[in-house]
C-alpha cells in the first residue's frame, strides 16, 4: 500500500469565543490517495472548508488544531513551525477559493501575480519564470496568454479569472490541490468547463485534489471518492458510485433524495430533511443527526457512534454497527432495510 | 489620459473662477476701499478722483474681469498696510509655509504610513496599543497647545530648540529663502513642523491602520498567502498597496488644509509665512492680502488635487478611463 498524499487522523479544530470553545470539527479522519479526487460535501457550516484551511495552516485566528494529525506524504505538517507551513504552502499544496473575483489582487498584473508566486518557490531567472508563466496561462486556456500576461484582474471574465487562479494554485506543481468551492461563484455555462480543466491539469500532474462543493452533481461526475459531513463530524466516505447509489447513513440518504431530478414527476415535492444543521454551539448528545434522523432509536442519543464498515462504504451510524444494530426497534430495522441501508448481519436476524 | 488631464483642468479653472467672484467680493462688502487707503482729513473730490483712478466706478462685471486678469498675471493691487505690491509681499513670504508645509506633511507619512500599517499588523501588541493611545492625543488636543507645550518643555526648559524664527535662511536667487541649508534654519524646522503635522501623523496612521485591518481580511491576501508568499511580500506590497488610495485622497487633502491652516502654528511660532502675513492683514482689514491669499489657498487646493487624481490612476488600474491596455 502506497503511502497516502494526505492523511488526516482523528483532526480537531476549535474556536474559542467568550461563550465557550466551539468545536468546529470533532475527531474526522480521511486519506487521500496520490492521484486520488476526493469530494467534500455537507451543508454550509458542516465544517468543509474549515478542514481545508486546517489542512493548509489558514485558519482565521482564534481557530485553531487542537488535536490530531495531518500529514503529507507521511511527514506530519500540523505542527511545523510558521516558516516551514510557508513553504509548504503553494509548493506542495495548492488551493483555490471559491470567488475568482476576489481571489486575485486587483493592482497587479496577472502576470506579475505568477512571476511573483513562481519565483517565491523556484530558483529561476526573471526570464524563465515568465517564460513559465505564459506556458501555464495556455495551459489553462487564457487565449493569446503572451498579450494577456499584462492585463489586469478586472479585464477578466469570472471564469478566465478562475482559470487564472488554477494557474497561479498549480504554478509549483504541488501534490495536492484543495479546491473549495471553485465553481460556485461561477456561471453555469462555464462550471462543467473549470472543473474539467482541473480535473485534467491535476491528472496531468499527479496531484491529488480535494474538493470541497455543495454541488452533488459536481462530485459525482469528478469525485474518485466522497466524504460526507454533519456538523463537523464525518457522517459517511466511500467510493463515489457507492455512496451516491448506495448512501448507507440516513444524512446521505437524505441528502441524496433532496438533490432534484430531470426525469419523473415535475410535479411532485423535493424531498428535505427535516429540521436544520445544529449550530456548533448546541449540537445534541450522542450522534449529531438523532433528532431529525427517521431511524434514531435509543442507542442514537446516548453514545457517539464511531465508523464502521458499512458494505461499500463506512458510515457512522448505530445502525451498522453489529453490536449495537439489534437492539434498535424491529420496525425501525425494516423501514432502513427497506430504504436500502445493508445492516449488519446480527441485525438481520432479528427482523427476520 | 490626456483626456482626463484636460477635463480636470477645466474644472480647476471653473473653480479658480468661482473662488476669483469671492474674493473679489470681498472688496465691496467690508466697505468703501477708499477709507481704507486716504487719511481723515481728504477732501470729498480728492476721493472722487482717487475712486475714478482705481476705477471704482467702472460696471462690476468689468471690475471683476479687470480683477481677474490681473490675478492671473500674479497682480492683486498694493496692500493697504505695507503699501506695497501684495504679490511680491506673498512671494517673499511664500518660501517660508511651503517649506514648513512639506516638511510637516513628509513627518507625518514617514512616521504615520509605519505606526499605521504596524497597528494593523500587530493589532494586540504593547506598542500597537501604546501608538494608539498616543495618537488620540494628537487627535484630541489643539494645535496651539501642542505647540505651547512643545515650546515650554523642548525650548524653555530643556533649551534644545529655538522657541521661534526661522533661524539663518539662504537666499537661493528669485526670492526664494531657504532654512534647510543651515543648522539654525532646520533646528527651527523641527518644532513647528511636529506641532503642524502631528495631527495629520494621527490620522494617517488610523486611516492606514484601518484599510490594513480591512485588506487582511480579504480573499486575494488569503490567496497570496495560500500561495505561500513571504509575509514581507503580503504586507508590504499585496496589502499595503491596496491601502494607498484612501491614503492619498486624505493625503492630499490634508497638504492643503496643512498649507491653510499653518496660520495658527506660524503665529505660536512666529513663523515668517503666509499665515502671519494673513493675521496681519485681518487685524488690519488690509482686504487685497486676503483676497490674495484666498485664491493663492484654493489655487494649491486645486494643484494638489490634480496630483492626487493623476496619483490614483498610476496607483489603481481600475480608474484608468477608457481600459487601456488590452
Amino acid at each position: 500500500m502506497t503511502t497516502p498524499t494526505l492523511s488526516v487522523r482523528n483532526l480537531r479544530v476549535e474556536i474559542p469565543t467568550r461563550r465557550g470553545v466551539l468545536t468546529a470539527i470533532d475527531d474526522l479522519s480521511f486519506d487521500i490517495a496520490p492521484g486520488e479526487v476526493l469530494g467534500m460535501v455537507g451543508e454550509s457550516g458542516a465544517g468543509k472548508s474549515i478542514t481545508g484551511s486546517a489542512i493548509i495552516g489558514l485558519l482565521e485566528p482564534p481557530g485553531r488544531v487542537a488535536g490530531g494529525e495531518i500529514r503529507l506524504a507521511g511527514e506530519r505538517i500540523d505542527n511545523v513551525s510558521p516558516d516551514q507551513m510557508r513553504r509548504i504552502r503553494g509548493r506542495r499544496i495548492g488551493m483555490i477559493f471559491q470567488d475568482p473575483l476576489t481571489s486575485l489582487n486587483p493592482l497587479y498584473r496577472i502576470g506579475d501575480q505568477l512571476v511573483e508566486t513562481i519565483l517565491t518557490h523556484e530558483r529561476l531567472s526573471q526570464k524563465a519564470a515568465r517564460t513559465k508563466a505564459v506556458k501555464l496561462l495556455e495551459e489553462v486556456g487564457i487565449p493569446a496568454a503572451e498579450a494577456r500576461f499584462s492585463a489586469y484582474p478586472h479585464q477578466f471574465s469570472g471564469g478566465m479569472r478562475q482559470r487564472v487562479v488554477i494557474a497561479l494554485a498549480l504554478c509549483a506543481d504541488p501534490e495536492l490541490v484543495i479546491a473549495d468551492e471553485p465553481t460556485t461563484a461561477l456561471d453555469v455555462s462555464v462550471q462543467a468547463q473549470i472543473i474539467a480543466l482541473l480535473k485534467r491539469l491535476c491528472a496531468d500532474r499527479g496531484a491529488s485534489v480535494m474538493l470541497i462543493t455543495h454541488d452533488m452533481g459536481v462530485i459525482a461526475e469528478t469525485a474518485d471518492r466522497v466524504c460526507v459531513l454533519y456538523a463537523g463530524r464525518l457522517a459517511e466516505i466511500g467510493p463515489v458510485r457507492a455512496v451516491v447509489k448506495h448512501p448507507q447513513h440516513p444524512y446521505t440518504q437524505g441528502l441524496m433524495a433532496a438533490i432534484p431530478s430531470l426525469v419523473g414527476d415535475p410535479d411532485a415535492t423535493l424531498a428535505q430533511i427535516p429540521g436544520s444543521m445544529p449550530r456548533l454551539g448546541a449540537i445534541p448528545a450522542g450522534c449529531a443527526f438523532n433528532p431529525r434522523c427517521n431511524f434514531a432509536f435509543e442507542a442514537c442519543s446516548a453514545a457517539r457512534p464511531e465508523v464502521y464498515d458499512a458494505g461499500t462504504s463506512d458510515a457512522s451510524c448505530f445502525l451498522h454497527a453489529s453490536e449495537v444494530a439489534p437492539s434498535a426497534p424491529a420496525e425501525t430495522l425494516r423501514a432502513a432495510d427497506q430504504a436500502g441501508i445493508v445492516l449488519p448481519v446480527s441485525a438481520k436476524e432479528t427482523i427476520a | 489620459m490626456i483626456a482626463f488631464a484636460i477635463r480636470r483642468l477645466l474644472q480647476a479653472l471653473g473653480v479658480m473662477l468661482v473662488v476669483a467672484l469671492i474674493s473679489f467680493m470681498m472688496f465691496r462688502f467690508v466697505g468703501d476701499p477708499v477709507n481704507q487707503l486716504v487719511g481723515v482729513d481728504t477732501s470729498p473730490a480728492e476721493r472722487e478722483a482717487l475712486r475714478q483712478a482705481l476705477g471704482l466706478n467702472d460696471p462690476v462685471l468689468l471690475q471683476f474681469a479687470r480683477f481677474v486678469i490681473k490675478a492671473a498675471q500674479f497682480d492683486f493691487g498694493i496692500s493697504y498696510q505695507f503699501k506695497q505690491p501684495v504679490a511680491s509681499l506673498i512671494a517673499s513670504r511664500l518660501p517660508a509655509t511651503l517649506e514648513l508645509s512639506f516638511v510637516s506633511a513628509l513627518f507625518a507619512l514617514a512616521v504615520g504610513v509605519p505606526m499605521g500599517v504596524y497597528t494593523g499588523l500587530y493589532r494586540n501588541t504593547w506598542l500597537a496599543r501604546a501608538f494608539l493611545t498616543i495618537s488620540l492625543i494628537g487627535v484630541s488636543l489643539p494645535t496651539f497647545l501642542i505647540g505651547i507645550l512643545l515650546i515650554f518643555v523642548v525650548s524653555v526648559n530643556l533649551g534644545w530648540l529655538p522657541s521661534f524664527g526661522r533661524g539663518d535662511v539662504v537666499d537661493l536667487g528669485g526670492g526664494w529663502t531657504t532654512g534647510l541649508l543651515t543648522k539654525s534654519g532646520l533646528q527651527s524646522l523641527i518644532l513647528p513642523s511636529i506641532t503642524l503635522g502631528l495631527f495629520q501623523m494621527t490620522l494617517i496612521m488610523r486611516l492606514v491602520r484601518g484599510e490594513m485591518m480591512e485588506v487582511l481580511r480579504t480573499d486575494y491576501i488569503k490567496f497570496a498567502r495560500a500561495r505561500g508568499l513571504s509575509r514581507r511580500a503580503i504586507n508590504f506590497g499585496h496589502a499595503l498597496k491596496n491601502t494607498l488610495v484612501p491614503v492619498i485622497t486624505i493625503t492630499g487633502l490634508q497638504l492643503g488644509s496643512i498649507i491653510a491652516f499653518a496660520v495658527i502654528t506660524e503665529t505660536v511660532f512666529q513663523w515668517p509665512g503666509m499665515g502671519l502675513l494673513f493675521l496681519q492683514a485681518v487685524q488690519n482689514v488690509d482686504i487685497p492680502i486676503m483676497a490674495a491669499y484666498l485664491l493663492l489657498i484654493a489655487f494649491l487646493f486645486v494643484i494638489i488635487n490634480f496630483i492626487v487624481d493623476l496619483l490614483y490612476v498610476a496607483v489603481d488600474p481600475r480608474i484608468r478611463l477608457g481600459g487601456a491596455a488590452s
